[in-house]
């Protein structure tokens, strides 16, 4: 987990840990659940090292755990990383260069088809295509969950389109050959 | 009929041709496909593949050129006009991409037409109407003609419709192919239901998110099938491995 995500989640207020995880659950859906409370925990303590984020001791403690009665707060510099973060650009890209270069090593050593590569690639998508479809039937429409499973299928269907493009294009050069 | 094994809907050596001589073009090329009950298929390739002809083919809009088909264990190649026409009626829906229905209807009367022409009597053809409507999610929208419907409420009426017969098999061309994303997910929705209701769906489009509802997905390549991808079975994936 990015520690820039944790620290714009504690923008809102000054929260427990516990309180961090309920808001990013509520963001994530069904994909939050893989979400690792202990991964929240070291990013904070990562955060506080620093000194992004101060500690208080919450007057009723919420738990028997220790980590459990902190409850954390930005700092001004915390408050400045923020800012930058939100006005950050930086997207994922994804890496097609690897898969087109496995279709042509494996083309050119004869060492596999690289439609049959192609076929195999595009079954694995479809299963992720369905499986995120699934989750999006599952969660409550306009729900914040929803909306980021939208993404992911409009992306898997992206990737299934260049792949319908690779087989073609392999099956063209195939009978040329 | 021995030899037809547990296939609710097949084809043999399936052959569609147009034109002769040097125009010739085989459409549908020597298509073998068994259907199982209860399953969803979908057939995807690029336009011009062929695949809206083999749906033709398999739901009796048009005549193969060879091969063999056959319907719960009934060979149906060979059917009369008049027969061919009472199955197309009573055995099989239809659900295609510019929705069909008829504008001067209300979706209720959309939905009651085929019911009539199987023989029902008005009052069985309503009854059945509206529990279908309201499965469907349009029982509020009963009385509206198609033009106050959105794009997404008319494919679902025309669902209804296919359905009224209480079909052997389901036939869907390019269902989603004028529907917003909104629309095309309500779709899905409810073939996702028809499914978990024993439904038996041949569905052909060009929609990744469509196939990939399918249990079982074969592309299809100038008339021919070349590729078959069973997508159900298995464990579900893991939701993690998404982000």
């Amino acid at each position: 987990m990015q520690q820039e995500v944790v620290l714009a989640m504690l923008a809102k207020e000054p929260s427990q840990g516990y309180q961090l995880r309920a808001r990013m659950n509520d963001a994530l859906g069904p994909l939050g659940e893989a979400l690792n409370a202990g991964q929240i925990y070291v990013t904070l303590g990562r955060l506080e090292k620093a000194g992004l984020v101060t500690v208080d001791e919450a007057p009723d403690a919420a738990g028997p755990a220790d980590r459990e009665r902190k409850v954390y707060v930005l700092t001004a510099e915390g408050q400045q990383r923020v800012a930058e973060w939100l006005a950050d650009v930086a997207w994922p890209k994804p890496d097609l260069a690897e898969f087109h270069l496995k279709l042509i090593a494996a083309a050119a050593a004869r060492l596999a088809d690289p439609i049959s590569i192609v076929d195999a690639q595009r079954r694995e998508l479809l299963r992720r295509l369905r499986d995120a479809q699934r989750a999006e039937l599952d969660v409550p429409e306009g729900s914040d969950a929803a909306l980021l499973l939208e993404g992911i299928v409009l992306r898997l269907q992206a990737d299934l389109r260049w792949l319908e493009a690779c087989e073609a294009n392999w099956t063209t050069r195939r009978r040329k050959r | 009929m021995s030899g037809s094994g547990t296939a609710l809907l097949r084809a043999r050596q399936l052959r569609k041709d147009y034109g002769k001589g040097e125009g010739l073009v085989r459409a549908v090329d020597e298509v073998d496909l068994d259907v199982a009950p209860g399953e969803t298929l979908a057939v995807m390739g690029p336009s011009g593949c062929g695949k809206s002809t083999l749906l033709h083919l398999l739901g009796g809009l048009d005549r193969p050129s060879g091969g063999e088909l056959w319907l719960n264990d009934k060979r149906t190649d060979r059917l009369s006009e008049r027969a061919l026409a009472g199955l197309r009626r009573r055995e099989i829906g239809f659900v295609f991409q510019a929705f069909h229905l008829m504008d001067e209807l209300t979706a209720r009367e959309n939905v009651e037409l085929p019911a009539l022409l199987a023989g029902r009597t008005p009052r069985q053809a309503r009854r059945r109407a509206l529990t279908l409507l309201d499965r469907v999610g349009l029982a509020d929208r009963a009385n509206h003609l198609p033009s106050a419907l959105s794009g997404g409420q008319r494919q679902r009426t025309a669902i209804a419709r296919a359905l009224v017969n209480e079909p052997l098999v389901v036939l869907a061309d390019e269902p989603t192919g004028n529907l917003d994303s909104g629309a095309t997910l309500d779709v899905l929705r409810l073939f996702d239901q028809l499914h978990a209701s024993g439904l038996t769906l041949v569905v052909v489009t060009h929609d990744e998110r469509v196939a990939a509802t399918a249990d079982r997905l074969v592309s299809m390549r100038d008339g021919a099938l070349v590729d078959e991808t069973r997508l159900t079975g298995g464990s579900r994936g893991n939701l993690s491995d998404l982000l």
